[in-house]
């Protein structure tokens, strides 16, 4: 049974924190959850579906749900493939609605990383033992910085990728982060800028590494007959796609990512090509991720991303395929360290013609949302949402 | 190496492993079944399933397949995937060189390091 036109994402709220000290994170995902609902026209009434993942407190769904006394809820799903998750629970949200058993899903997502101090993606911490890898891994330091330095090296090692461009991703960022009065980091980059930064984990300096911020998101995922009922542009959801992928019991290629086999499945349920997308959100938890997802997704061969994001190619109204309008998680935010439901929620903007006038694509009827979750250099998830403006 | 490493907490499972990383052999799992190597370390081979996984002493060289220098952490390391003879590609640290010259494809060997409150773990050097 395919997912394709049996429901949509009606409503779409992003916090506008960046810092939050003096809110919990429970607090922040409720905010969200009722940010989401008025965007839709709904209220917590309506709701008998909840999703969320492990960055909401508590066992799986359970304490945010007894928090916000959601009281109507027949579906729950707590999936957590990190920042990848919030894509493949829009999808798992259509699938119980097309069965029957949800009509109206809310989706959170809420951390406070920069309030606590995290240094997230570089200092390394004590894994828990009995997760199976960790006492094969955990000495030698590995964290996300490092893990995903290593993708771009042996990117750099295999198709001759630059830097440079590299940073170019970056720069299409900040071009798009100038509007977002919300972002965290405004100011337009250079590739300069961008090179020039600290070496974080090498080949990735700082500018080729997400923020660090507080805040969160929400969705709304209902049935056609309420999506058509509301006041809000109807956002049809028309293809998905989840996989993970790891360390192939050691035979490692760091070379491709998950989003290999989530947007084949992606592309074959909507009927789309990469050509007929107008906006596309792409998982930017590093400058490399974005580049590696562009290639899997199908839009340039393999070893050819640096020459796709060069020049500009990702800048709304200057590029081809327009990325990340509202900054990104490289310079709007990336809450609770994880920035899957931003990804849909700027694309749902963007189909909606609600993204910032500078911005904005024109007649943009056709968008992609791309997650990645975990890390790309051991192991984890991908997920694709393709969503159609009706 | 100067950089506290988390100890490993070995498991019951990979007990022969980490007994014989203490006593300097590094060890790498075959399965009898499908003949195929694997790594990380498990009971069950991660390509077949069979339980006849058997260990083999790693001959203590390979080569880089990638690596990224933390130059900023309070003592600077390399974390690298260093593919093995026996087929694996296995994460390690690269020790005792100048990260600057390192590059993907060049040749390492087995070392070692000593780590507080567990075994001691395997690293690679240019060779």
């Amino acid at each position: 049974m395919s997912i394709k036109g049996k429901a949509y994402i009606a409503g779409a709220y992003e916090h506008p924190t960046r810092k939050a000290p003096d809110k919990s994170v429970a607090q922040l995902h409720a905010e969200c959850a009722a940010g989401a609902l008025a965007d839709a026209g709904l209220t917590k009434d309506d709701v008998d579906g909840y999703v969320c993942a492990g960055d909401a407190p508590g066992m799986g769904p359970i304490n945010m749900i007894d928090y916000m006394n959601l009281n109507k809820l027949r579906f729950m799903d707590s999936t957590d493939v990190g920042g990848s998750s919030y894509l493949l629970h829009v999808a798992h949200a259509a699938q119980a609605i097309a069965a029957g058993r949800a009509n109206v899903v809310l989706i959170t997502l809420a951390g406070r990383p920069r309030s606590e101090g995290q240094a997230t993606g570089t200092a390394p911490r004590a894994g828990n033992p009995l997760v199976p890898d960790t006492q094969f891994e955990q000495q030698f330091g590995t964290v996300t910085a490092n893990g995903y330095g290593m993708c771009a090296a042996r990117h750099m090692y295999e198709y001759g990728t630059t830097s440079e461009q590299l940073a170019w991703i970056k720069v299409a960022a900040s071009h798009h982060a100038q509007y977002n009065p919300h972002a965290m980091l405004r100011d337009v980059v250079t590739v300069e800028d961008v090179i020039n930064s600290p070496m974080v984990a090498t080949p990735l300096h700082r500018l080729d590494c997400c923020v660090i911020s507080d805040g969160g998101g929400a969705l709304i995922v209902t049935s056609p007959e309420i999506a058509k009922s509301l006041k809000r542009p109807l956002v049809k959801v028309i293809g998905a796609g989840e996989s993970p992928k790891g360390q192939m019991g050691g035979l490692v290629d760091l070379t491709y990512s998950g989003a290999v086999r989530s947007g084949a499945q992606a592309w074959a349920e909507a009927g789309v090509k990469p050509a007929d997308i107008k906006y596309a959100s792409i998982y930017d938890s590093f400058t490399i991720t974005v580049l590696m997802q562009l290639e899997d997704l199908g839009f340039c061969a393999k070893g050819q991303g640096g020459k796709f994001v060069a020049d500009g190619n990702l800048i709304s109204g200057v590029g081809k395929l327009p990325f990340n309008t509202d900054g990104g998680g490289l310079c709007n935010n990336h809450p609770a360290n994880r920035g899957g439901i931003t990804k849909v929620i700027e694309a749902v903007r963007q189909l909606r013609g609600e993204a910032h006038p500078k911005v904005q694509v024109p007649n943009c009827d056709i968008a992609l949302a791309h997650g990645t979750g975990g890390m790309l250099g051991t192991r984890h998830g991908s997920a694709t949402l393709i969503m159609e403006r009706e | 190496m100067a950089r506290k490493m988390f100890p490993s907490v070995p498991s019951a499972e990979n007990g022969a492993f980490w007994a014989a990383c203490e006593a300097g052999t590094l060890m790498v799992p075959k399965c009898k079944s499908c003949g195929k190597s694997h790594w990380y370390p498990r009971a069950l081979c991660p390509h077949c399933f069979s339980d006849q996984v058997e260990l083999v002493a790693s001959a203590g060289t390979g080569v880089i397949y990638s690596f990224s220098h933390m130059p900023r952490a309070p003592e600077p390391y390399t974390v690298a995937y260093v593919t093995v003879p026996e087929g694996v590609t296995i994460l390690t640290n690269i020790v005792d060189c100048d990260p600057a010259t390192l590059k993907i494809g060049q040749a390492v060997k087995l070392t070692w390091a000593k780590v507080e409150g567990g075994p001691q773990v395997w690293c690679y050097t240019p060779a």
